[in-house]
């Protein structure tokens, strides 16, 4: 007894550690110091766990240990942070498979000593669906996002039905497994699991993949918990409950961010190619055109400028060029700053990592709700690769899918440039009233390519 | 009280206590919130080691549940590894920047 009560208090500093090191993200002076502090709470639950007594070998422990040291560190070290999206989503699906085949394992091992009860079975479902859950949907998130499937919404007629019903047989199995201890069910039950996530990811669209990938951020963590429920463990539980409420925040921050429902996220359908069909009594709409030389003598002009970066920024891999057009308005006494929508790009946060991959001080990169009142008294605003969070739509039409949504009010400045490299809508298949207003030009070609024109531009100037 | 019921009470207080320190992390490293969260939800570990280290059968047939355990901790130590180093590295970019 003594001696489990020692593991529980390894376990405590564990969890404490680990609240510690998200406290840390409160800030980033703090936030490197409470990485660190998870780092060691994840090793003292390493070492804890294996000295249980419960360990009676060790070559499958750290073979695995060994493999994922290898593999996690090499790829950590040379993924591209434009790619970062990515790379958490496959996180997410191997948290989800690890769970699904620790509930196997632990469910066959208990099985061979003969101590099965009926809560357990039932943790065990519960543990292996998350976990599959969790896989296939974050699977499906990584294969969009990486674009080895199409962005676009999967809808097909029935398609609520039919989740429903596989909802249904799901848990019908569950309980079916529960009483019978058959592995033959437990598989069933798992394999519709998989099914399921796969379905639950497809009918959402590119526009909507901030919210999905921080929906499979809490999935993973509700997956970690139901395994701790399983093993009786309160680290798994409570780590798994941080997590859980961590994705679950911030799903809903980039609801809201987006004026939509989870529940309507969930259902789908939303964003892909252009779908407004272009009425054709619709007065011909024009709009300015302006050359880099154009933005470049304005910017150089003006008091106050603010750059609007976009997931066009990261796809273009224009984030240095930008550094450099911040260094040369700064020298010149142009007052910039970036403002970020809490959308931007394809997860939360994604604009401020590629800013500050670039070395732009974090101190000039704001956050909508701050800088929004700016807007009125800036002379130049700048966007490059955004466009739905500047569509004024969003505000002016009731008709417009955006309606609603909080935009960067960019368009109360007294001049926007809109780097773009064609007229295609944005991912909500939206028209950009923007781009129709008086003080709006477009600066056509790529994020990049424009970038490093205008950085030449201001420097020939100098 | 049974240990699930003691689980459910562990479970329902550290949702608050998340739902409490989430809200104070800045907007601007909500990617690297994710990261770490991702590292730190590979806690599934503890439990894949314990399925990875169950006594063998020793009768030299498959050791079919060792081998699902070293398969669960392979995954689960990729993202304690992977989450942990790539979240070190984002995080360095936004410190380097303080001088």
């Amino acid at each position: 007894m003594e001696h489990n009560d020692l593991f529980a208090l390894a376990y405590l500093v564990a969890t404490v550690l680990f609240i510690l090191g998200l406290k840390g993200l409160s800030s980033p002076k703090t936030a490197l110091k409470g990485n660190l502090y998870a780092m060691i709470g994840m090793g003292i639950a390493l070492v804890a766990t294996f000295l249980n007594p419960e360990v009676k070998q060790y070559t499958w422990i750290l073979a695995g240990l060994a493999g994922g040291a290898v593999i996690g560190t090499g790829v950590a070290l040379r993924i591209e942070m434009t790619a970062m999206p990515q790379l958490v989503a496959a996180l997410h699906s191997f948290v989800g498979l690890s769970a699904v085949l620790v509930a196997a394992g632990t469910f066959l091992a208990h099985q061979q000593d003969g101590a099965l009860s009926g809560v357990f079975l039932a943790e065990i479902a519960v543990g292996s669906f998350v976990g599959a859950l969790t896989f296939t949907g974050s699977l499906i998130a990584f294969g969009k996002l990486q674009e080895l499937l199409s962005s676009n919404p999967v809808v097909f007629k029935g398609q609520h039905a039919l989740n429903a019903a596989l909802g249904i047989a799901m848990v019908g199995l569950c309980v079916a497994f529960v009483m019978t201890e058959s592995l033959p069910l437990f598989l069933a039950m798992t394999a519709i699991a998989l099914l399921l996530g796969v379905l639950l990811i497809i009918p959402i669209g590119g526009a909507d993949m901030p919210v999905v990938v921080s929906m499979l951020n809490s999935y993973s963590g509700w997956a970690a918990a139901a395994t701790g429920f399983t093993l009786g463990n309160n680290l798994l539980i409570t780590t798994g409950a941080l997590v859980g409420s961590s994705g679950a925040i911030l799903s809903y921050i980039m609801c809201k961010a987006m004026n939509r429902s989870i529940v309507s996220v969930i259902l789908g359908g939303f964003g892909g190619e252009a779908q407004v069909a272009a009425d054709p009594n619709a007065p011909q709409k024009r709009v300015k055109s302006a050359s880099v030389e154009d933005l470049s003598f304005m910017l150089e002009n003006a008091q106050k400028a603010i750059i609007v970066p976009g997931y066009g920024m990261a796809v273009a891999q224009a984030q240095h060029s930008i550094k450099e057009v911040l260094e040369l308005l700064q020298a010149k006494g142009v007052e910039t700053k970036f403002a970020i929508h809490p959308v931007a790009g394809r997860m939360p946060g994604h604009m401020n990592v590629l800013l500050a991959e670039a070395d732009i001080p974090y101190d000039v990169v704001q956050e909508m709700e701050e800088i929004n009142a700016e807007f009125a008294s800036t002379d130049v605003v700048f966007v490059i690769g955004a466009n739905d969070v500047i569509n004024p739509a969003a505000k002016t039409d009731p008709k417009s899918p955006l309606y609603g949504m909080p935009i960067l009010d960019a368009y109360r400045a007294k001049h926007v440039f809109v780097s773009k490299r064609s007229m295609k809508a944005g991912y909500a298949g939206v028209d950009n009233l923007l781009f129709y207003y008086d003080n709006c030009s477009l600066v056509f070609g790529d994020a990049k390519g424009t970038c490093d024109k205008l950085a030449n531009a201001l420097k020939e100037n100098h | 009280m049974s240990p699930s019921m003691i689980g459910l009470y562990v479970f329902v207080l550290s949702c608050f206590v998340g739902y409490h320190v989430i809200w104070g992390v800045t907007p601007a490293l909500h990617t690297p919130l994710m990261a770490v969260t991702n590292a730190i939800s590979a806690i599934v570990v503890v439990g894949a080691m314990l399925v990875a280290g169950h006594e063998s059968p020793g009768d030299g047939t498959l050791p079919v549940i060792q081998i699902v355990g070293f398969f669960a901790v392979l995954l689960a130590s990729i993202n304690i590894f992977g989450g942990f180093v790539v979240t070190n590295r984002i995080l360095a970019m936004f410190k380097k920047k303080e001088k």
